[in-house]
């Protein structure tokens, strides 16, 4: 079995598995059910001044069927006295040594952060981890992403809390800047030891039409909040690596935040340079539980991957993390149909004839049909073979046409069958490796039909 | 390890195809993300193991599948056969939530066999439980080699203690690997698992051998020699015999036991069943409906199941028998058979029927149908008198041999017993789970217990 067990800048956790500061770390008694669960570490529910709360606070993006794909609150940090949180944070430490405990903090200031920091460092925390993230409610007070998003006035904090603190600061970043590499390098700057990002995004996250007051509804109004969950993990990954592969940041540990609901999550995370992933929505979805699967998963991953220790795995997809211009241009795939599992729904027709090349063609009609239809390539063949699946009588497979398949992937992204369509690797049509970057340093970075090459041509410019 | 048989080639069974086919990994995983992962769940409740299904169909939707079986061997070590084998519509399945929203339930126990069989293609079974403990040197004798038997073989090998198992069968399994209706289970499907469970630790079976009441030797083990040379017995004897009629013409050829006809389809390839056009099956459980559909899909032209009651007095399963009609069984309620008719040469050529009420036979009405084949599933006798030679173990009023629920302890200190022997003939998963408890009380026993024998 692989060794999950991690070092974070100094902090060790028998997992990479915490749970981000939100409400499923609101107390001690929950965190201490959490630790018996599997996970390896909580950051604290936010610790500052309490705050007073609204209701309702939370709003969810539903997608078809599925529930909360993305979740979107309004909710502030910790409403619970300082003092009850720090008792309980001693309380958790002392009876689970082994798991991680951080503290994370947003207040006001300097004497305030020096305040903080020595009382919550009191309790026996690992760590500390600098709310700059929260895009709601606190930064119109000067604070959370306020903070994330000044990148000087990040600097400064992160200095005074290298100052004060005896274990490790983790500075936790907020999505909602224009490049996350500015408050990174801000941070690093400031001496602090990690980064933790994304903390939510600044969403409104739908209206109600009859009251016509969006969601979450406090009355009749409501404000923006922060955006989570599933659907914030691509925004996450790529925040995130961009500061692992940093030459200003890369040094710095990274605690991966954004979406993550299982194993998966966590492994691509890690493998773009997180050293420990942390949870909310998911937690809020299904409970403390679902890390049972992550642990298994993750370990049974890394054995079938030949890996002895999760941190074999840290930044392996990093070093394919490219530029555009550094991408193959000759490499070439086309879409492949498994007749054996295609129920023909012809969802793929539909998608490549609006949303891409119009080459997917339904078998069974005459060419003029085709054209009418909108393709402009007819093959000279168009099999018409059933299609397979039980009850699928009179639906025929559809083709495609390799001349005008450009291996865009759509077809194979809406196919509701996994599996069913392949995008194969085929020859390329420049014969060798090429990139846009090759083609700038030989001058050849101009296309036919561009406005450059139309100028040319008519000899408005020179070559 | 005794190599177990395989069945030959040339078999009925052979001829079918599965009612619940394999799912693929994409299946598995689209119909897993159905499942809502309820807490307390209802359909855990209902599965007589207590297999914790919301986490085993949260891990197959998350790509962790060998982690599923992990979740399902756990609480049950025949957790590919049941798969295969329950009747998840009157268990977990007919527990889920969503049946409450009158929508199609998960197909909890096709993610299970997806779970189970795609993990055990790539790795051991032993390799999904805890590790197998250090020899303890005590040894246990298991009677018979049924699903009851052979999970407590696998439970009590995982602990370090010796199973050895007495089967008097040829091939191991009990109703499990000749039983079952071969459209949702081969009888090798059934043998390739027991392997499997004999992976786990010091497991010996020995076939063709009967435990006796009286004097052993010549295929034949005496209980008493038992008790005396092993630390404990369990008892998995199954159930026994067809029952018979006891009507005019019911000897001889053609007129069939029901679960002796089933196993000859699964096991015996000399078995055809040409020149049969009509059959005709007496009885209204389980085997009778299953017998009915197995010889409808095997192409008999009529096969027609003749109950004494109406159709919702029968103790089979609705869906099951909505499955056989859907195939082409004919149900004819409210009928006794009085006589079976055999031509000059001895051939059924037919039965007698008397109308019945409340399932009794009454004057008028007398009818007669041709048939080649008859299959009587009119129940099974018990197979526990041999119990009684193990001094101390009684007998209820039907013979089901008697346990403390709680251990499944006998009244003999030594002896436990579990499935069709002890319930009076449920499932496969019942047989696991009482195996499960008499092994858990089995293990305290042995463990306290300071010296050999
Ligand atoms: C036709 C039919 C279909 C069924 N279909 C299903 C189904 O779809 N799903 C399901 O879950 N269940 C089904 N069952 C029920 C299921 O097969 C039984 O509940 C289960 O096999 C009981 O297991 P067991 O170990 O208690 O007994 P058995 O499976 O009966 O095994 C007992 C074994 O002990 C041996 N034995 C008995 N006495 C002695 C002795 N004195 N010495 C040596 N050996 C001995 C027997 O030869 C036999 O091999 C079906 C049963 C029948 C009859
Ligand atoms: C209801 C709610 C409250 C949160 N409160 C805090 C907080 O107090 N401090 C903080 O740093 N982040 C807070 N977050 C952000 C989470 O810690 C996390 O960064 C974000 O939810 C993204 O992770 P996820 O997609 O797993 O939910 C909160 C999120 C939610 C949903
Ligand atoms: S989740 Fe709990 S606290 Fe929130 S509204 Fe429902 S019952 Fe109330
Ligand atoms: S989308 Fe998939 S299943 Fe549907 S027709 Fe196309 S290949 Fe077949
Ligand atoms: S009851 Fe149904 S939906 Fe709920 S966990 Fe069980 S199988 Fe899934």
């Amino acid at each position: 079995m692989a060794d999950l067990s991690i070092d974070f800048c100094g902090i060790k956790s028998p997992n990479p598995f915490w749970l981000a500061s939100a409400p499923p770390t609101n107390s001690g008694p929950q965190i201490m059910r959490a630790f018996d669960a599997g996970w390896g570490g909580a950051v604290w529910k936010t610790l500052g001044d309490p705050i007073t709360n609204v209701t309702s606070r939370f709003w969810s993006h539903d997608y078809g069927n599925t529930r909360m794909m993305g979740l979107n609150n309004i909710e502030l940090i910790t409403d619970r006295p300082l003092e009850v949180n720090l008792k309980e944070m001693y309380e958790v430490k002392k009876r689970y040594p082994k798991n991680v405990v951080i503290a994370s903090l947003m207040v006001e200031s300097k004497a305030n952060w020096k305040e903080i920091i020595k009382r919550a460092e009191d309790t026996g925390c690992d760590g500390l981890e600098l709310n700059f993230g929260c895009p709601h409610g606190m930064c119109e007070r000067g604070m959370g992403s306020a903070v994330g998003q000044e990148p000087k006035v990040l600097e400064e904090i992160t200095r005074w809390a290298m100052e004060y603190a005896r274990t490790p600061v983790i500075i936790k970043l907020t999505p909602n800047t224009g490049d996350i590499n500015e408050p990174g390098e801000a941070a690093a700057r400031g001496g602090a030891p990690a980064l933790s990002l994304i903390n939510t995004v600044k969403s409104l996250l739908g209206v109600d039409l009859d009251r016509m007051v969006p969601n979450p509804r406090v009355g009749n109004k409501s404000t923006n909040g922060g955006y989570c969950g599933p659907a914030v993990k691509p925004i996450a990954l790529h925040m995130m690596s961009q500061l692992a592969k940093n030459p200003a940041t890369r040094h710095m540990a990274i605690s991966g935040i954004g979406g993550i609901s299982n194993w998966r999550d966590a492994a691509e995370f890690i493998s773009l340079g997180a050293t420990s992933v942390q949870v909310c929505t998911a937690v809020m979805h299904y409970g403390y539980r679902i890390v049972e699967d992550m642990i298994e998963g993750l370990s049974d991953f890394l054995d079938s991957k030949n890996m002895k220790s999760v941190n074999e795995l840290r930044g392996q997809a990093l070093g394919a993390y490219a530029e555009w211009g550094e991408l193959d241009l000759n490499y070439n795939l086309k879409a492949r149909i498994n007749p054996e599992t295609c129920i023909g729904c012809n969802l793929c027709q539909t998608a490549c004839m609006d949303g891409a090349h119009q080459c997917i063609f339904i078998p069974g009609h005459t060419k003029a049909e085709y054209e009418k239809a909108g393709h402009t390539h007819i093959p000279d063949s168009i099999p018409a073979v059933p299609v397979k699946a039980a009850g699928a009588i009179g639906r025929h497979l559809p083709v495609v046409d390799d001349h005008e398949c450009v291996g865009c992937n759509l077809c194979h992204l809406v196919c509701p069958v996994p599996g069913t369509i392949t995008m194969t690797e085929v020859p390329g049509t420049i014969g060798h490796a090429e990139t846009w970057n090759d083609r700038v340093a030989q001058g050849r970075d101009i296309n036919p039909g561009s406005m450059q090459s139309t100028l040319e041509k008519r000899g408005l410019v020179g070559k | 390890m005794h190599p177990l048989p395989v069945l030959p080639d040339g078999r009925l069974e052979q001829r079918f195809s599965e009612s619940k086919p394999a799912y693929s990994q994409a299946e598995a995983v689209t119909e897993a993300n159905r499942c809502l992962y309820c807490v307390d769940a209802p359909c855990i409740k209902a599965c007589p193991t207590g297999i914790d299904i919301p986490t085993f169909i949260h891990k197959i939707s998350t790509g962790n599948t060998t982690g599923a079986a992990r979740t399902i061997f756990k609480d049950n070590v025949l957790g590919a056969s049941c798969a295969r084998v329950c009747p998840v519509e009157t268990l977990c399945a007919g527990a889920c939530v969503y049946n409450a929203w009158e929508r199609e339930p998960i197909a909890i126990g096709r993610l299970q066999r997806f779970a189970t069989e795609a993990t055990l293609e790539q790795r051991p079974l032993s390799s999904l439980l805890p590790a197998k403990k250090p020899a303890t040197g005590k040894k246990v004798a298991i009677i018979g080699a049924g699903p009851a038997s052979i999970a407590a073989a696998g439970l009590l090998a995982l602990e370090g203690h010796q199973a050895v198992l007495f089967e008097r069968k040829e091939i191991p399994g009990g109703l499990n690997t000749l039983g079952i209706a071969p459209y949702k289970q081969s009888g090798n499907a059934a043998l390739a698992e027991i392997q499997a469970v004999f992976g786990l630790g010091d497991i010996q079976l020995m076939t063709g051998v009967e435990v006796v009441a009286g004097q052993g030797g010549d295929g034949k083990v005496s209980a008493e020699s038992l008790l005396k040379d092993f630390d404990a017995v369990f008892l998995g004897l199954g159930l026994g015999a067809d029952s018979k009629l006891g009507v005019t013409g019911e000897q001889g050829a053609g007129v069939w036991g029901a679960v002796e006809l089933i196993e000859r389809i699964k096991a015996d390839p000399t078995l055809t069943l040409a020149g049969v056009k009509r059959a005709l099956v007496i009885g209204g459980g389980n085997t009778a409906i299953d017998v009915a559909h197995e010889l409808k899909l095997l192409g008999i032209d009529e096969v027609a199941m003749v109950y004494r009651r109406g159709a919702s007095a029968m103790s089979g399963y609705a869906h099951e028998l909505a499955s056989a009609r859907k195939h082409g069984v004919r149900l004819i309620e409210h009928r006794a058979v009085s006589e079976f008719q055999r031509d000059a040469a001895g051939k059924v050529v037919g039965a007698k029927f008397s109308r019945t009420e409340n399932g009794k036979p009454v004057e008028g009405g007398e009818e007669t149908l041709s048939c080649e084949l008859v299959a009587l599933a009119i129940g099974q006798a018990t197979a526990t008198q041999v119990a009684t030679a193990f001094t101390g173990v009684a007998l209820d009023k039907h013979g089901n041999v008697v346990v403390d629920p709680t251990t499944h302890r006998t009244g003999n200190a030594k002896v436990w017993s579990g499935g069709d022997c002890v319930n009076g003939g449920k499932e496969v998963v019942n047989a696991v789970q009482e195996a499960k408890i008499a092994v858990r009380d089995m293990l305290r026993a042995l463990r306290s217990e300071v010296t050999h024998g």
